[in-house]
Parts: C-alpha cells; structure tokens; sequence
C-alpha cells in the first residue's frame, strides 16, 4: 500500500464533497470511531499544553501526573493538563484519535508501531527538539527514536527487559542453576517438575494471548538471530521457512511445563505461584514486579536471559520495550508541545517518573540511578550490554496482523502443538493482507 | 423500507381522502404530515441505508482507515475470497454463531417461557422470585464476562471447586481456556441473561392475557400441559413472536460477553463470533477497514435471511386475512 511521505495531507477536491458525506455517514457507522476526540477545550491557550495519557493504571497515572507538576513549576506559566485514558481503549482508538482531535503530546511506544504513524504522516517531526536532549540518550535508544525517514518523532521516557524471572531463594533452596543454554533450561524444568513446582509460570487467559508473544521473540531471536527476527516481524521473511518450525520445535519443548490452567489465567493471576514459591520461571517483562507486595519479596526477585539456543546468535539480543511520547499533526500549542518535550527528555522527569513507578527503567544516560534496587541495576545492565533491542512482538510489527492472526495461531498452538505446521502456514497467507508495500 | 413506504402511503392516503372535509388546513397538514414521515424516513436512511450501502462498497476495497477518500483502493472481491478460502477464523466465526442460534432457541428461550408460565401462576413469593431471575438482566453483559469469569476460574471458581475438578494432573477443568469446552461454557453464562429476558417479555405477555380462557379450558377437562399448549401458547402468538425475533437477534449480535472473556486480544479459538472479527478487524491501529466491512456484510445477509423470512410471513398473512 502506497503510504503518504510525512507532512503531505490527504487532499479533498470540491467533487468529493458528496462522497466525503457519505463516507461520513458510513464512519459513523463503526462502533468506536465515537470514542475519538477528546478533551481539548484549550483551543488556542498559548499556557496549555494537552497531554494524552494511556497512563490509566494506578502507578503510571500518578507518576504521569506528578512529571507534569514538575513540568509547571519550573515552566514559567506553562501547564500541561492530562487527559487520561483507559490503557487498551487508548490504543483500540489510536487511528481515529490521530485523525481527529489529537492532544498535543500523547504516550506511545518506540518500534514499528510509531514509524507506522510516522510514515502515515499523522507525527509531527522533532529534530530541533533532539538537538536539545541528544546528549541524554545512548545510540540504541536515538536509533529507536527516528523512524524510517531519518527524522525524530519519540521521546523516550523508560524501558523494561523481558527475561526469565526467578525467586533467588527457591533456587538456592533447591540447589537450582540457571541454565545457560535451552537444554540447560529443559532439563530445570524437568527437575522443577519432578520437585513438585509448576516450571513455567505462565499465563495468557481471557484477552492476553500478547503474553505468548515474549516467548517466541526470545525464541526466534536465540534460534535465528535478530536481523531474522526483525525481517520476519516487518513482513520481509515467510513464516513457512523452516527456520521458524525449529522455533516451534523449541517451543514444543517448553509446553509440558507450563502452569496448569496457562490458557485460562491472566499474568497477574498466574504471577501468584512465582510469589508463592509454587512456581519455578516466567517469561515475562520486568512489570511482573508489580505482583510482589511485600518489599521482601520483591528483593527475593531475579532474571536470567532468555538461555542461549544457536552459539551464533548467543544472547545478544534483548527485549526491551520503550514507552515514551510523540507530538501529533497539528499541535495547538506547538511552542509549549516542544518545551514539554523538552522536558520530559530530561533527567528530571524521569527520576520524577520512576520515584513512583519503579517497575521501570530510566533510558536517559543523565538519570539518578543511585536509589536503584539490585534488580534495578541489574536489568540496566542487562540491557546496556545488549547488542540489539528487539520491542516486542506487537510493537516491532504490524499490530493488526499480530493481534488478529498471529496472535489467535499461537493460542492454538498451545491448544494442539501438533497443528504447529498448518498454522504457520496460515499465517504465511494472511500476511499479504497487512504487508503489501 | 417496505414499511416505512407503506406507512407513507397510507398516510398520503389519509391526507387526501380527508382533505376534501378539512380543504383549510390542507397546507399546513401537508407540511405537519411531510415532517411526521420525512424526518424519520430521512434519519433512517442517513442512519441505518447510507452506513449499510457504504459498508457493502467498502467491502470490496482496501483501505486501512488512514488518510483522505483518495487513500481507498478497490479490489474487487478480493475481501470475499481472502475470508471463504484463506481466514482460518472465518468458518469457525459462522458456525459458533449458528450453534449460539440454535442453542438459543432450544434452551434458555423455552426455558424463559417455562419459568414466566410458573410464575404466572400465584405461588408464594412470586415477586421475589421475578426479581431474582431477572437481575441478570439489569447487570450488563461485560459485568456478566466478569462474573462468569470468576465463576469459571479453573483453581478458585465457583464450578471447579463443586466438581472437585480443581485439581491439576488429577483432574482439571479450563472451562474458558479450552478450546472444546469454552463456547458451551459462555453459552451458559449467556443463558442465564437470556432466559431471565424471556422470562420477563412472556411474563408480560401471560398478564395480558384473557384467564377466562384458560379456567374454559381447565372446565373442559384439559391437562395443563394442553392447556399451554392448545389454549396460552396459540393465544399469546404476537408475543411468540417478539420473542423469537429477540433471540434472533440477540444470538447475531453475541459480542460483548465473548468480548470481555477471550476477544480483545485477537480472537480464542473456539470463540471465534462474525461479531468480533468484525471488531477486532476495523478498530484498532492497522485496521483492515475493507475486509472487516466483508465481515459485516457476511452478517448482514445472515441477519436478514431470519428477517426477511418473517416479513414475509407476516404480509402473507395479512394479505390472506
């Protein structure tokens, strides 16, 4: 599909008139497209800036808001009023957002999913602010933030490394090691097993079939190498090679261990036995710190990377998910939209952030990292030695293609490994829809 | 639209044949009249006529929702033939929702029924009783998803701890996590709304009812099973009608529940509904506006087969009598 250069509009002739009414007419049609627009009352206040928050969640809507206090006490007049929405609908909404009345900065993640908007010409570029905060930010991380046309559209504001998390005690307990390659891991499930734990913790009930995503990044890059991975995501490899069957194979390995109930529970649900010590490993992002209440228990939580599969390839590529924020189209306030971006690429909002959600990291070079807990530091670590930082299935891809066709072909896969060939197939043959260019 | 013409024409009708008593008036009538029709044959034409058409146009394009009128690119039937022969989510959509019809119609209607029909009846507490089994209804159905949802927990839920069946390796029941099981297992949840609305239309519908009719029939020697079906059930047809419609198309509409248990992360399969794919392919970031509108017209046909079907039946009729 032809996809417009940034800045240039779609244009209307005057024949089109009729048609644009009913096309009107006809959008209205679809449920949703209702929720767009939003509270951007301050048209032209040059003190406002509007933010568009998917911050719904306690800790981040806090957190959000206590930065953009931070943000008016030393702007000089300029405030920023945040207009929170629920996380999910938040990106449900996303297109007609964009194309409606968009807030000036909005929350968004780096990856395929922001060139996406980029490409589309809905982002409004920020190189001027970059020449600002460049010298915050390590290279992957400046990487991240351009997309394909070499211009800056995101700011980044934290990142979290998926791994296997474990509870330091219950290995040392059991005598356990972390393994160092797939087998090693296996063969610890294995004996967890035999140890009457639930190896894998995992869970990907109700609408979180993304959580399958994780262990097959991890997989696909430990087999095939990140440039595979990333090729395979953005449409340019088939999914019939024989190179993902042997991910598939891999993964077939791991499914005898998984948690009883996996295709029934939540995470959150399911993160109870890594607190409980009735479960072994999760693969999953360093959020499921959010699930320990007790400080003693969180101190007890550590990862390793996902083990090694293909010596090629070692461990060098790491899952690493950046949230951050983009300017739309059309900001009201252009201006202020640039200072608060300005700011929220400095160090101060994001020790701001992070002082209340602290199941994140700080990707500013500049930020305070000496209140760090171990597991902290360990994860900055992790992924500063990172040679390549893959986002995440569905941010490194197309979403609609991951949610409505990889995403349900996993789940089957859990369902009935033995499908594994067909279903790969079957992706391989809707991808044309999403992928054309 | 075959009622709304109607309508028009009997209003026109009425207009003219009663111009000739009232020839004062006639402007101002024709004005009154001409707004009484046209406004809502106007709303229902920009509102339900415009979107439809638009909708079945829109299926044979591609278009992700970005960008002006210009970025729409017609492929002919390409949508059609990518859902019949390559969607692995397609056939099992439409066979979920014809099960969702016919499960419908065999047990949580005539379920609703039977228990309006007792509760007709004035037996202790009757009230409260109306008012117990109706409140699902007043609950909306993503607070339902909710309920269930716990309700169907595998380790804690209410279902597998009465069964025992809480017990992993021994046995164990992932009632929405299965793919074999979790329709049945929604399909219950959803009765349980369901036969609770029946309940409270045929409820209505029984009140209304002559009772000299029944106390005939009980004088005559009818058992109570006759008596329903021989006497209540053939007078009460307007209401059997209502009610079947209502199934109809609750069962077409199903989204919400499944929504909330399994559907908004792409779909699960074995609840795979037309009315989710439809949503899951048109909202959301890369939609897939053309194919998801083929969706939607794959449901439209399927609507108006049970629709056209009783318009028909009812002009018939009316026709014949």
């Amino acid at each position: 599909m032809a996809r417009p250069r940034p800045g240039q509009l779609p244009t209307l002739d005057r024949r089109s008139v009729l048609k644009v009414l009913l096309a009107g007419a006809g959008l209205a049609a679809v449920p949703g497209l209702a929720a767009c627009g939003s509270g951007g009352s301050a048209a032209s206040d040059p003190n406002t800036v509007t933010f568009g928050s998917n911050g719904s969640d306690a800790k981040p809507k806090q957190a959000y808001q206590a930065v953009l206090d931070a943000f008016a006490k030393q702007s000089g007049g300029l405030t920023a009023k945040p207009n929170v929405q629920d996380h999910n609908a938040f990106q449900q909404n996303i297109n007609s957002y964009l194309q409606g009345t968009p807030d000036d900065v909005f929350t968004w993640f780096a990856g395929y999913r922001m060139q996406f908007f980029a490409n589309k010409g809905l982002l409004h570029p920020i190189d001027d602010v970059w020449d600002k905060i460049g010298g915050n930010f390590p290279q992957a991380v400046k990487d991240l933030s351009k997309s394909t046309d070499g211009h800056y559209y995101f700011v980044p504001i934290y990142n979290y490394p998926w791994g296997v998390f474990y509870r330091k005690s219950l290995f040392a307990e059991k005598g356990y090691e972390v393994p160092k390659t797939f087998d090693d891991l296996i063969n610890l499930a294995k004996k967890m097993q035999g140890d009457g734990l639930s190896p894998f913790v995992q869970g990907f009930g109700g609408g979180e079939s993304w959580m399958l995503l994780g262990t097959f990044d991890y997989l696909n890059m430990r087999t095939n190498g990140y440039q595979f991975h990333i090729d395979l995501m953005h449409g340019k490899e088939s999914w019939a090679d024989p190179k993902i069957k042997s991910v598939m194979d891999s993964w077939k390995r791991m499914l005898p261990y998984y948690t009883p109930g996996a295709s029934s529970k939540k995470w959150e649900d399911a993160s109870a036995a890594l607190v409980n010590k009735t479960g072994g490993m999760m693969v999953i992002g360093m959020f499921v710190g959010q699930s320990f209440t007790s400080q003693a228990d969180q101190d007890d939580l550590d990862f390793f990377a996902f083990p090694e599969i293909n010596s090629q390839y070692g461990t060098t590529a790491v899952e690493a998910p950046m949230d951050g924020f983009l300017l739309s189209k059309n900001p009201k306030n252009l201006d202020g939209s640039k200072k608060l971006l300005e700011f929220l690429g400095g160090a101060a909002a994001e020790d701001t952030y992070l002082s209340i959600d602290s199941s994140n990291l700080a990707v500013n070079d500049k930020a305070d990292t000496s209140k760090y807990g171990a597991l902290q530091k360990k994860a900055v670590q992790f992924i500063a030695d990172a040679k390549d930082l893959s986002q995440f299935g569905d941010r490194d891809s197309d979403p609609g293609f991951i949610q409505n066709v990889v995403e349900p072909a996993f789940a089957q896969f859990v369902q009935s490994p033995n499908t594994s060939d067909s279903l790969l197939t079957q992706i391989q043959s809707q991808k044309s829809q999403y992928f054309q260019s | 639209m075959t009622v709304i013409t109607d309508a028009a024409e009997n209003v026109a009708g009425a207009g003219v044949s009663g111009s000739r008593r009232v020839r004062r008036l006639t402007g101002r009538d024709k004005i009154v009249l001409g707004l009484m029709v046209g406004i809502p044959t106007l709303l229902h034409v920009a509102l339900v006529w415009v979107p439809t058409l638009v909708s079945v146009l829109l299926s044979f394009s591609s278009w992700d929702g970005i960008g002006g009128l210009a970025t729409i690119k017609f492929v002919g039937v390409q949508n059609y033939v990518t859902m019949f022969t390559v969607s692995p989510t397609f056939w099992p959509a439409v066979q979920h929702n014809v099960i969702w019809l016919v499960f419908f119609v065999l047990l949580p209607t005539p379920f609703g029924v039977f228990l309006a029909y007792q509760l007709d009846k004035s037996i202790r507490f009757t009230r409260f009783y109306q008012t117990a089994i109706f409140l699902p209804v007043v609950i909306s159905a993503a607070v339902t998803g909710f309920i269930w949802q716990t309700i169907y927990d595998p380790d804690n839920g209410l279902v597998n701890s009465i069964l025992g069946t809480n017990k992993p390796g021994v046995a164990y029941i992932e009632w929405l996590g299965d793919s074999h099981l979790n329709l049945w297992a929604v399909l219950i949840a959803a009765s349980w709304k369901q036969a609770a609305y029946i309940m409270i239309l045929y409820l209505a519908g029984l009140k209304g009812a002559d009772p000299s009719l029944r106390e005939a029939a009980a004088l005559d020697g009818a058992s109570e099973w006759q008596t329903f079906t021989r006497v209540t059930f053939p007078a009460l047809k307007p209401i059997n009608i209502i009610i079947l419609v209502v199934t109809i198309i609750e069962s077409l509409r199903a989204f919400d529940l499944v929504y909330v248990v399994a559907g908004s992360n792409g779909t699960k399969p074995g609840l795979e509904l037309l009315s989710i794919l439809i949503a899951n392919n048109i909202l959301g970031e890369s939609s897939l506006v053309g194919y998801g509108s083929a969706l939607a017209v794959i449901l439209l046909v399927i609507s108006l087969v049970p629709i056209l079907s009783y318009v028909f039946q009812t002009f018939r009729k009316e026709q014949q009598s």
